[in-house]
């Protein structure tokens, strides 16, 4: 399906709904959220108010949805949306805006900017405004099954190696277990530890659980890149899985969007509630904690802070069971500024560490990051999303941090008391 | 015609004509948003969080933690403004009067001092505002005829009301008049520019509330 202008201003006024329009409403144009954005924060430039993001979705609703503005677009006085100025705004809407949702959070009127940079980038997508890399990544995410091109065997082979490991056999199409576990890619790829941790931790305190050879993937470029059909044929994998396995719940791995795309817009994709739950892996290891069956010995006697993922702390509402569980391990765990809910964005969520144009931004706005690390006087950071990892990783090189990121999971699985 | 006469139109069929027009538009704009409807969200809400789109409407008030110390001039400018012009409007006595009228309600009034020096108050904090939006290059950015408009016919209203109420410049029954027919430039206004807010506000915060209550985030 080509892209074109039409269709992008097409989509722009088919996700203009009821909150949409009360938020342009709504608007007062005092520029409060610049001062909650991670961009304006540490560039200083004006552009990246993320309300001004949104100008061009604006300006359909206004020449769409109101009187004043059919009346001034009937009688030539309103400016159409182009190609051109959509052109410009593209790198406003892709590269400078993780959608952590920390304007959303700030907004004295209530303006939720976030969930309109989700809506515009459908129209943006449509319109053939979307970066290059995340096209292609959204393409083999179609095509492949993963954005990072990761099929099936790659995932056996790391099976493979977490047997041979653990010695625990990692469940595979196992029908009626109570848990589906899924991937990031970022995981298979960079941190096989993850499912070394999980298998370690399951077995322990006697999870049934699987994976599933056609849905190992969470993520899910559609979401990133705004594109709901394509983000619908990804989630509708994982729920097929979930159907034909009978399982009771879907783990989402640690990741930030993967979290987003299936717990809380998974249902609208699919236009129907589901039949299974989502959960976090934060909120089932913190559920085994409770019950006293994630038995954890010793502490670590790092200084220790923890990054709060926007997508599944802000946006997610997991914010006090990843404190839990490091309370259980931790002899120094020190929190930063902002931490929690008001946590600053690693800078590469929402598709932005899947497109290199945005990388000098990227690295520039993660100056923050490194400013609230400091404060803490830490070197070992601990967070539970694949992307922010990789992400800091790369922001501390640059700015030569010594400073560890491990994953939450795999902290837990090092204190974990086993064969008992 | 005279000032008398002038006056009595102000009064009369002016601030008809006024009230008419801002009752259509609220009700249009409304129309207009609610018109749109949304989707149900299908997905479970974490907690059942009843409420926390109306407890939204009233906390979005308050700035979130650090916000003050970077915006302290939006902030305090913002609520001065706020209660100032709230005060002026609500509970000066011939305003309460005017209420009456209209709607045959009445309330007590706040000594004619007190408001006046919140309208002082109001009119200092409406310039700060402008200053800060003409220096500070986000706002300055955002900012269009809309937003000098907007601003303009808020002043009005309390230039006028408070120069009438000193007897300054202009005999007083023609100050009065321009205050009235200020306030009716303000209503006509009202709902088709950015100071539709004063109702839409409600509706934006319930659902962002409505959003961060589902995900178990207050907000």
């Amino acid at each position: 399906m080509s892209a074109t202008l039409a269709k992008g201003i097409n989509a722009f006024k088919e996700v203009i709904d009821t909150p949409i329009a009360s938020y342009f409403s709504s608007c007062v144009h005092c520029g409060l959220c610049a001062e909650a954005c991670l961009f304006h924060n540490e560039t200083g430039d004006p552009k990246y108010t993320p309300i001004h993001k949104l100008e061009p979705l604006r300006r359909v609703w206004k020449q769409e949805y109101t009187l004043l503005g059919k009346l001034g677009k009937m009688l030539g006085l309103s400016k159409p949306v182009t190609d051109e100025e959509l052109t410009e705004w593209e790198p406003l809407v892709y590269d400078s805006c993780t959608m952590c949702g920390r304007c959303s959070m700030v907004c004295p009127v209530g303006n939720d900017i976030t969930y309109m940079i989700r809506k515009m980038r459908e129209g943006m997508s449509a319109s053939g405004h979307a970066p290059e890399d995340m096209k292609g990544a959204t393409k083999r995410a179609i095509e492949i099954g993963s954005p990072m091109g990761i099929k099936w065997p790659a995932v056996q082979a790391q099976i493979k190696h977490v047997q041979a490991e653990t010695n625990i056999e990692v469940p595979v199409d196992k029908m009626g277990a109570d848990y589906l576990v899924l991937m990031s890619s970022m995981e298979i790829i960079n941190f096989p530890e993850y499912l070394s941790a999980i298998s370690r931790i399951f077995k322990q305190a006697g999870v049934s659980w699987t994976l599933a050879p056609d849905a190992f993937e969470a993520t899910n470029s559609g979401i990133q890149i705004g594109s709901s059909d394509l983000a619908r044929e990804i989630v509708s994998r994982i729920v097929v899985a979930a159907e034909r396995l009978k399982v009771k719940c879907v783990i989402s791995p640690e990741c930030g969007h993967a979290f987003t795309a299936i717990r809380w817009e998974g249902p609208n994709l699919m236009g129907k509630p589901f039949g299974f739950e989502v959960k976090h892996i934060l909120e089932v290891l913190d559920e085994l904690h409770a019950a006293g069956k994630l038995k954890t010995k010793g502490k670590d006697k790092r200084p220790l802070t923890y990054h709060d993922p926007c997508q599944i702390t802000r946006r997610g509402g997991v914010v006090e069971q990843p404190r839990r569980l490091l309370g259980s391990v931790a002899e120094d765990f020190r929190e930063m500024p902002d931490a929690g809910v008001m946590n600053w964005c690693c800078g590469g969520g929402g598709g932005v560490s899947a497109n290199s144009r945005a990388e000098p931004l990227r690295l520039e706005v993660f100056k923050v990051k490194k400013r609230q690390i400091e404060a803490t006087g830490v070197h070992t950071m601990i967070t539970a999303c694949a992307n922010c990892r990789i992400v800091m990783e790369e922001g501390l090189e640059h700015y030569h941090m010594k400073v560890e990121v491990l994953g939450l999971t795999e902290l837990l699985a090092e204190y974990l008391v086993e064969g008992e | 015609m005279n000032h008398l006469d002038l006056l009595t139109f102000a009064r009369g069929s002016a601030m008809n004509w006024a009230l008419i027009i801002f009752v259509a538009g609220i009700v249009l704009r409304l129309f207009e948003i609610f018109g749109l409807s949304r989707k149900q969200d299908l997905a479970r809400p974490r907690t059942d969080s009843p409420g926390s789109g109306w407890r939204t409407m009233f906390t979005r008030s308050i700035p979130p933690q650090g916000m003050l110390k970077r915006e302290p001039v939006t902030y305090i400018g913002g609520y001065v403004f706020h209660l100032g012009l709230f005060l002026a409007i609500f509970f000066f006595a011939p305003h309460i009067e005017f209420f009456r009228s209209i709607t045959g309600l009445s309330w007590r009034a706040l000594p004619s001092a007190l408001v006046d020096a919140s309208v002082v108050a109001a009119i200092v904090a409406l310039f700060v505002l402008l200053a800060h939006r003409l220096n500070n290059p986000v706002k300055r950015m955002l900012s269009g005829f809309g937003d000098y408009l907007a601003w303009t016919v808020t002043l009005l209203p309390l230039l006028t009301g408070y120069m009438a109420y000193h007897h300054l410049m202009l005999e007083y029954t023609l100050m009065l008049s321009l205050h009235i027919f200020s306030v009716e430039l303000l209503l006509v206004l009202l709902p088709f520019t950015k100071l539709f807010h004063t109702f839409s506000v409600f509706v934006s915060r319930w659902y962002n509330g409505d959003f961060y209550g589902r995900k178990g985030v207050a907000s």
